[in-house]
């Protein structure tokens, strides 16, 4: 099939809801509904007599007929689904014709534990959906709660948040190249990935207690403030990180074995990124310069200088620059973060909010009344609902709040970025060799916590 | 090294020690990495902390190749059945490091979705604590297991 062809015939099976039988009919088996449609049922019969429409679904005479299909199964546990995606892929030959994630082996309730816990534990709960950017998650938790508490942060508390996440994003992304680089065969890109996100991580470690998972940004502003010599650090990060950047982008940039394998793999338009919702990075490299950060700015990144680099073709190898770009632009905010940190207070100084500090615990009263009220039912925040979003190093992570006015959420919902990109997984597929398939999914850089959270 | 698992007489005690020291000297792992703590084991096997230096860096995605899990993160009721047949597909001897809290015991979610301790499937040796423990726990843990296999305190 020729590219021209491809571009204007995609057969594009997406599962449309109602076009597939329920579990219960299909089969007797606990993985009934996981299985692949036939080709014959009833829905899809009405959708090729036009009685349903579907959204972008072609009919395709190319298609082979049944017998000639082979349908094989990846995962869970393979090394290159980064983390437990399964996926269900119909072969004929070499090429995939569809294909059909199945998630949900990483479910962990947290939804529902966020209920139990209070606004304050929150963050602890939350930080361990995306585990490659836990500030992220943190920081939509805590900017929800705070709209929610209509409470106002010292600039302090605002630039130490822009500094983590920014971090956060450079060493989410190091690890999305190191696994994307493993996952072609490039090794050695792995080891470099890993190694460079130690010298972030152990800022982070230094700071907040712990190298992931840290709870550090909480409503009312950061657990604790930075440590005394965080700018020899911060230094010391932005002296040794950007030449093993420019290193890596000499390793890959122009290598013909990386462009092979990537140029013009694993495409998906722009249109259909907008159908799918696809955010973040695959979206930019569709050719969208859509970044929340400059749409909806938040915790003042307005004030800082950077561009939104956009990609033109959609393929592997654009989200790969467009990945590459975005950690120039973030060190760049850390520089800017790191030179213009305001002095002052890093939380709120709302008492019914943010613990005293502990040495006033010692000498009033009122002080020791906060703090264990704080700790013990937690703060109420008033009725309502809200929803607040920001860029995660994997698009659009929102939080979802409802409160009934209680020291509990009456309800917690993500919007997690990995769940609504890898919607688009099998339009990438589609069409494509299976060569290609580890290469498109490590280029979409799912995690799965933040998939099944 | 009066071990009830070390058989007696001179000559096959020493055999033992041959035995244990070859197991514990090139130790196969399988790749499961489920959550936060697969980063951690990732990031112990790449350069920094260089899990190579225990003859450990080859990761089996086959789990017929392998004699070590290390079950990295939270396992979910759906995950429970997958992980099991992962460890039947092993030969023995095999041994199973429990990395985390939430494999330990479920670890902050108790809840509907988790399954409360990988030990309720899989027999466990070794538990890390953290949530996730860092890679200089886990080269911590990997090295007990090694002492114990040694000391033939687990016998297989």
């Amino acid at each position: 099939m020729t590219d021209q062809k491809r571009r204007d015939k995609r057969n594009v099976d997406v599962w449309l809801t109602g076009t597939e039988e329920p579990g219960w009919l299909v089969d007797s088996t606990d993985e009934g509904a996981q299985k692949m449609a036939a080709h014959e049922t009833a829905g899809r019969l009405l959708d090729q007599e036009g009685l349903v429409v579907g959204d972008d679904r072609v009919l395709d005479e190319d298609v082979a007929p049944e017998d000639e299909l082979m349908i094989i199964n990846m995962g869970p546990q393979h090394p290159s689904t980064h983390g437990v995606l399964r996926l269900n892929i119909e072969l004929e030959g070499e090429i995939i014709r569809r294909s059909k994630p199945i998630i949900g082996y990483l479910h962990t309730g947290m939804e529902k534990t966020g209920e139990e816990l209070t606004w304050l534990q929150g963050p602890t709960n939350v930080t361990r959906m995306d585990y490659l950017a836990p500030f992220h998650n943190e920081l939509a938790y805590s900017l929800a709660v705070e709209k929610l508490l209509g409470i106002d942060l010292p600039p302090r508390a605002l630039a130490i948040r822009i500094l983590m996440t920014e971090l956060n994003r450079v060493s989410s992304h190091l690890v999305a190249l190191a696994t994307n680089g493993m996952d072609i065969g490039a090794l050695s890109m792995m080891l470099y990935g890993f190694r460079d996100r130690e010298r972030i991580l152990a800022f982070f470690e230094k700071t907040t207690g712990l190298r992931m998972n840290h709870n550090y940004i909480r409503p009312g502003g950061v657990a604790a403030d930075l440590p005394p010599d965080w700018q020899d650090d911060i230094e010391f990060i932005l002296d040794k990180v950007p030449p093993r950047i420019l290193e890596y982008e000499d390793l890959l940039k122009a290598n013909p074995i990386w462009m092979g394998r990537t140029l013009d793999v694993g495409v998906i338009t722009l249109e259909e990124c907008l159908a799918y919702s696809v955010t973040g990075p695959t979206l930019r490299a569709a050719g969208s310069g859509w970044d929340l950060r400059k749409a909806f700015p938040y915790s003042g990144i307005e004030n800082y200088h950077f561009e939104v680099p956009v990609g033109e073709r959609g393929d592997v190898y654009d989200r790969y620059r467009v990945r590459v770009e975005e950690i120039w632009q973030s060190l760049s905010i850390v520089k800017q973060a790191a030179e213009s940190m305001p002095e002052g207070d890093y939380k709120t100084d709302d008492r019914k909010v943010a613990p005293p500090p502990r040495a006033r615990i010692d000498e009033s009263m009122e002080a020791l009344i906060h703090h264990f009220k704080i700790y013990t039912e937690g703060f109420q925040v008033p009725e309502g609902e809200v929803y607040v979003a920001i860029e995660s190093p994997r698009g659009e992570l929102g939080a979802y709040l409802v409160s009934d006015g209680g020291s509990r959420p009456l309800r917690m919902h993500m919007r997690t970025p990995s769940f609504a990109n890898l919607q688009g997984l099998p339009v990438m597929m589609a069409d494509s060799l299976i060569a290609d398939t580890v290469a498109t999914i490590a280029s979409l850089d799912p995690v799965l916590g933040d998939v099944d959270r | 090294m009066s071990h009830p698992a070390n058989p007696p007489g001179f000559l096959l005690a020493n055999l033992d020690k041959v035995r244990h020291w070859a197991q514990t000297r090139s130790m196969f792992t399988v790749t499961f990495g489920l959550a936060c703590c697969a980063i951690e084991m990732m990031a112990t096997g790449a350069g920094h902390y260089d899990l190579a230096r225990f003859g450990m860096e080859v990761f089996r995605a086959s789990p017929r190749q392998a004699d070590l899990m290390i079950v990295a993160g939270r396992v979910s009721q759906k995950m429970a059945p997958v992980l099991r047949q992962v460890y039947d597909q092993m030969p023995e001897p095999k041994w199973v490091i429990s990395m985390g809290a939430c494999a330990s015991t479920g670890g902050m979610f108790n809840n509907y979705a988790l399954v409360q301790g990988v030990d309720q499937i899989v027999p466990v040796d070794i538990y890390i604590p953290g949530c996730p423990p860092g890679p200089q726990s886990l080269m911590h843990g990997i090295l007990t297991l090694h002492d114990k296999i040694m000391s033939g305190e687990i016998a297989h």
